[in-house]
């Protein structure tokens, strides 16, 4: 089915206005996106974190779903709990139509401090989706380092100095580490591209057994740029490899969008566009961006290796039946 | 908007109305409004696309409704992913 933009406003709006995020914040347009995936109710849970503390202010919620806000650690197992009990009732006939459950985490409630939760429901094969918007950075608490901070990144725990020039190690990569529990689909998206993020969202609900997203979204006051350039800089983001958008779907790996030689950039724009990395311009820092610069080179060969090492794996697998 | 004591909440302090939060005005938050040129405008709705505060509406037949004020922070996403450059951000006047 070919996605048009006209078809989106029909589709239930399921995060409604009035939250209290910043203005010109990525996360909820991850959200609203990730939800234009599906036509069918949603259950929501989701870690501490931004997005949670601010579109649930006591009493007020922005969320037109279910919605159920677990602890830091751990909105990967509640998911998991409700969908026990949803396949529990559906087997009772209690339930009768098809309901999707959506668990949201920020990168801190994902990549750090829910990491053990989500694998856990990854490896029990729970029927769910898991989205995490990634900051890069601990941003609700006041810009914490977390395990998706960027290198060179200055955050309040691992401030730009003379000693240190910001974060020193690269972030992890936990795209890969869930596509590693063998889940049948994984996916990295970005606000910029939005045919593809739909289409990535709704490929994984529709989907049996769990799916994680994990989708870049920029902060204004944590990376420190203006508040009009969240879908600019994701787009530089993609262009400039640093974060490919790429899927893993029952093992096979594959590129969804390859930029045109002449859309490529140089991590350095993306790098010069926010204040975060604004000690990276000093001259004895310079190598700082090089090594960046080396590392998303490195990152898109070796998904480049991945996605011919596995691309025959479906052609084998028939020519054996 | 007023407070409401113990006495007034649900058992649990649950919510019981989805989306209340829109009884919460975040208009008031914003320093540029946007100006909309409705006749250059050509209903890509890439606004109502990209806006976080859900504050672009889109009419029955496809093209490009009212801009929620009472929501608008006044970002201006909308003016920078606008492929024709029909919305300008001014400065408002209070």
């Amino acid at each position: 089915m070919k996605l048009n933009i006209k078809d989106l406003p029909k589709i239930p709006e399921r995060l409604g206005p009035g939250h209290r995020l910043c203005s010109g914040c990525g996360a909820p347009i991850v959200a609203k996106m990730v939800l234009m995936g599906t036509k069918d109710p949603v259950v929501v849970t989701n870690a501490t974190g931004c997005l949670e503390v601010a579109t649930t202010i006591f009493p007020y919620t922005a969320w037109k779903t279910p919605f159920i806000h677990s602890a830091f650690e751990n909105s990967a197992s509640t998911a998991a709990g409700v969908e026990a009990a949803y396949q529990s009732l559906k087997r009772k006939g209690k339930v009768k139509e098809e309901v999707k459950i959506l668990a949201i985490g920020g990168d801190g409630g994902t990549y750090d401090i829910g990491l053990q939760a989500l694998s856990g429901a990854l490896e029990r094969g729970h029927d769910f989706v898991y989205l995490c918007y990634d900051n890069g950075a601990y941003m609700n608490t006041g810009i914490q380092r977390s395990g998706a901070t960027p290198r060179g990144s200055s955050t309040t725990t691992s401030p730009a100095g003379e000693a240190v020039p910001g974060k020193q190690q690269f972030p992890k990569d936990l795209t890969a580490i869930c596509a590693a529990h063998k889940v049948p689909y994984v996916a990295q998206g970005a606000i910029s591209n939005w045919k593809d993020l739909i289409t990535k969202a709704s490929k994984a609900f529709a989907v049996k057994g769990p799916a994680v997203l994990n989708v870049l979204s920029p902060c204004p006051p944590g990376w420190k740029h203006a508040d009009d350039l969240a879908v600019e800089i994701s787009e530089i983001a993609v262009n400039s490899k640093i974060w490919p958008l790429y899927e893993i779907e029952n093992g096979q790996w594959k590129i969804t969008y390859r930029p045109r030689e002449n859309k490529i950039r140089p991590v350095e724009d993306w790098i010069k566009m926010q204040g975060r990395f604004r000690h990276l311009s000093r001259k004895e820092n310079h190598h700082i961006i090089d090594e960046i610069q080396q590392w998303a080179d490195e990152n898109w060969d070796r998904l480049e290796k991945m996605e011919k090492a596995t691309s025959n794996q479906g052609d084998s697998e028939e020519k054996q039946k | 908007m007023s407070e409401k004591g113990w006495k007034d909440l649900a058992a649990g302090g649950k919510i019981t109305e989805p989306g209340n939060a829109a009884q919460y005005k975040t208009g008031d938050w914003r320093t540029f409004i946007p100006d909309v040129d409705r006749e250059k405008c050509i209903n890509c709705l890439f606004c109502y696309l990209y806006c976080p505060d859900m504050a672009i509406e889109v009419k029955e037949d496809s093209t490009l409704g009212e801009i929620k004020l009472d929501y608008c922070k006044g970002c201006g996403i909308c003016s920078s992913v606008c492929p024709v450059k029909c919305i300008e951000m001014k400065k408002e006047e209070k």
